[in-house]
């Protein structure tokens, strides 16, 4: 039998030292209140005709269409590994664009008849590292691309995700290698990218932004999906450098393509936030913040323009993070730390949350949202792991140098 | 393209916009997979509530008949028949080893953080009557989304605790005598002593206190008492007064009747502690000191209303939390006092406690509350505790 305990959480401050004396009818009274507030009443709708809920619309949505005839497909050979992999691969990928966690649920459940196993073919491995990644299972998921590279030392696909989890462990050097074996297998633009993204946080950045304009300038034939990664990285690099106006232009150049892409209106909504610019995230983000990293964005932006919405959505993503909490997933520290520390306010949580996943993910964002909450829980020492990284790999960053320079005028 | 087709395809664009922008926003969220499964043992009889995502069962069983991407409540009322067995296929009980049987009531609809979902009300028949122990297998999308999780909450009585369930440990079994109220009541009992061990500003306030009270003022000098039982009575005023007080605030502050910034009820139990200790060396309170108990007591009482907002207690078992919680508060205490009583009076007449303890060491405690009351009243971190 699994042991089950009460969900208490244990006190940061001890909190609970004031809990003291209360009267059973007082308890009583709680009881009752907290139990019909904590769900909602179920209801009874008025009209069949009433909405409830939106889905992919089959009828009119080609990608709908199309991601419901593999479907049909799997669920008639449930056991072909092309079939398989194919749905899989495209469930992956609207996580990605929709920013939908269930999809990496999905693609797992495709790919069950193999997922357990030691030694899966190689582009099961390949897809299996993606989806644990995504849990934050770097390790295993580096093991998994490992395996796969070994057997497969062509897999483009395989150096590509391999970099990406490396840079999120901030191992610049393996990063780097792996950019060069990718360089030799994938598009010249790509090679050039993945190079730049490396560069720019070991001390390169210029050099790094000069040679990925040059790339994307050389390569305009390349396709949508990958200017708008080489786009993505190329403003990165640019706003960390404070070329505002490159950065702008890039981010622009990356949403012109019109492909979804969640991770790409985050960073450009956090662009537009850093510089005052709140108005322009509400109209970016009005039509679709059902991705957490949206809400928080567009919460942010609804509290610094003052905007009536500002409570509702706060409310609403503290209800997400609830019901990640109840379901004990932690994947979201780095949001949810930004999330304490501007709108609530709780400087200690928000530190230790920074804390956490900056034990887990080394970017320039994680390293970001350490600094300012060691500098407004006024814990300069905390800040630690995030200034070795940054002196480590000489990092270059206005906004990070700011902040480094505040903590030390705190000292 | 004619007017007539152009108008159409304005419309139908315009249409379609309003759609979008009504259908994004905040409720209807991206999460990962969950189902909320209630179950409740109330006079030994078993039922339950189950919640299920409408996405979820448009994966399973299909919802959305026409394709046009809208689940409507005709659509989902077509198919509760077909909800109803793909759910009660998927979760099996078990109590005291004897199967119960599923059987799924009218179906409702409940919105959670992510959007719409099927309300299905469990009437749960098992062969045994007041079962001891209940044993759930939940496979739930365990063949389409082995992210999915069942968050069960299982309540017995008014005592309720929580389990993910999920295909990472589908079979799962809870004594349900373990969950009784006592079960509760003795989690929340250890929990009450431990906080008042580790809540130093507390128990700081407390010996301020307790210091003195082997001794009474007469003609503003401190004398020892001579019998043990004047002691006794003195820390029990103390003791009660304080907890009286503090029951009084706490409530006004848990009903949201009164509410204070958590900054200014912080530094105002720092400075209390300063007040007190510093009472005992110049003493302002002579033998009132059941009264300053009682009146910062009060503030202390006030230091709660933050704590309610972290305490992620479960439905129902409040009641019995908060004064198991109490009454673990009272022993923690106590266990202070029956350490601190003894040592002070057989030390009551030395040199040793008269100076260095009762006047030294009240001095002590007011710098480190001095100290706190800085750090709380301006936000700064001075010491590593």
């Amino acid at each position: 039998m699994r042991p089950v305990t009460f969900p208490c959480q244990l006190p940061r401050r001890s909190p609970w030292r004031h809990l003291r004396p209360l009267l059973p009818t007082l308890g009583m009274f709680l009881a009752t209140g907290l139990a019909t507030t904590a769900s909602a009443t179920p209801f009874t709708p008025a009209s069949d005709a009433q909405v409830l809920a939106t889905v992919p619309a089959r009828a009119s949505d080609p990608a709908a269409r199309e991601l419901a005839a593999l479907r049909l497909a799997w669920r008639q050979q449930p056991n072909d590994l092309d079939t398989a992999l194919r749905l899989a691969e495209r469930s992956f990928a609207q996580v990605g664009a929709e920013g939908d966690p269930r999809y990496v649920g999905q693609a797992q459940a495709v790919l069950q008849p193999w997922w357990t196993l030691a030694d899966p073919p190689v582009a099961v491995r390949v897809l299996r590292a993606q989806l644990l990644q995504f849990d934050h299972q770097f390790d295993a998921a580096l093991a998994d691309l490992d395996a796969a590279l070994a057997a497969q030392p062509d897999n483009g696909t395989a150096w590509a995700w391999r970099t990406a989890i490396l840079m999120v462990q901030a191992d610049y050097p393996k990063a780097r290698q792996s950019c060069e074996r990718l360089a030799a297998l994938a598009s010249p633009l790509i090679g050039a990218a993945c190079l730049a993204q490396v560069d720019a946080v070991t001390g390169n950045a210029a050099q790094a932004a000069a040679r990925l304009r040059g790339a994307l300038d050389a390569n305009p034939q390349a396709d949508a999906a990958e200017r708008l990664w080489s786009l993505t990285r190329l403003a990165e690099n640019e706003e960390r450098r404070g070329a505002d106006a490159q950065a702008e232009s890039a981010f622009r150049a990356a949403l012109g393509l019109g492909l979804a892409d969640v991770y790409l209106q985050a960073a450009y909504a956090d662009f537009l936030l850093d510089r005052g610019r709140q108005a322009e995230v509400l109209t970016l983000l009005a039509d679709g913040a059902r991705a957490d990293v949206l809400l928080l964005r567009l919460a942010l932006a609804a509290q610094a323009a003052g905007s009536r919405d500002a409570t509702r959505w706060r409310d609403a993503l503290a209800a997400r993070f609830d019901a990640a909490r109840q379901r004990g997933d932690t994947s979201h520290r780095k949001e949810e730390s930004r999330f304490v520390l501007a709108l609530k306010g709780d400087t200690a949580r928000a530190l230790q949350l920074a804390q956490q996943n900056f034990a887990e993910q080394r970017e320039p964002a994680d390293a970001r949202i350490l600094l300012e909450a060691a500098l407004a829980a006024r814990q300069p020492d905390a800040a630690k792991p995030a200034l070795d990284w940054m002196a480590t790999n000489r990092v270059e960053s206005v906004a990070l140098q700011a902040l480094v320079a505040k903590l030390k005028a705190a000292r | 393209m004619s007017r007539i087709t152009q108008w159409v395809w304005n419309w139908f664009a315009l249409t379609l916009a309003v759609a979008v922008a009504l259908s994004a926003g905040p409720a209807q969220a991206h999460k990962p997979s969950d189902s909320y499964l209630a179950i409740t043992l109330q006079n030994g009889q078993l039922r339950g509530q189950w919640d299920i995502a409408l996405r979820d069962l448009d994966l399973a069983v299909g919802l959305d008949a026409d394709g046009d991407g809208r689940i409507t409540w005709g659509e989902v009322r077509a198919q509760h028949a077909a909800i109803a067995a793909y759910a009660t296929a998927r979760l099996q009980l078990q109590a005291d080893g004897q199967p119960c049987t599923v059987a799924v009531g009218a179906q409702q609809v409940d919105e959670h953080t992510d959007g719409a979902y099927s309300v299905l009300p469990l009437a749960l028949a098992c062969t045994v009557a007041a079962p001891k122990a209940l044993s759930l297998r939940y496979t739930l999308l365990a063949d389409l989304d082995p992210q999915h999780r069942g968050l069960l909450n299982l309540t017995v009585d008014s005592a309720s605790r929580s389990a993910i369930l999920g295909p990472q440990a589908p079979q799962q079994s809870f004594t349900l005598a373990s969950i009784s109220r006592w079960q509760a009541f003795a989690d929340y009992l250890q929990d009450g002593v431990w906080h008042i061990w580790i809540g130093f500003d507390h128990i700081l306030f407390l010996l301020s206190l307790l210091l003195p009270a082997v001794g009474l003022w007469t003609r503003q000098r401190w004398q020892p008492v001579d019998r043990f039982s004047q002691a006794v009575v003195e820390v029990l005023r103390v003791v009660t007064a304080f907890t009286l007080a503090h029951s009084i605030t706490l409530s006004l502050a848990v009903l949201g009747l009164v509410s204070l910034p958590s900054r200014v009820v912080e530094s105002s139990i720092a400075a209390s502690v300063v007040l007190a200790a510093l009472n005992n060396v110049w003493p302002v309170f002579h033998g009132k000191r059941w009264m300053v108990a009682f009146a910062f007591g009060l503030l202390h009482g006030f230091g709660f209303a933050s704590v309610l907002a972290d305490l992620g207690l479960p439905q129902g078992a409040l009641a019995v939390a908060l004064v198991g919680f109490n009454v673990g508060v009272e022993l923690g205490q106590l266990a202070i006092v029956v350490a601190f009583l003894p040592l002070a009076y057989a030390l009551r007449r030395s040199w040793f406690y008269r100076r260095a303890v009762l006047v030294g060491g009240s001095l002590l405690i007011a710098v480190l509350a001095g100290v706190w009351l800085v750090e709380r009243a301006f936000d700064l971190k001075l010491m590593p505790f």
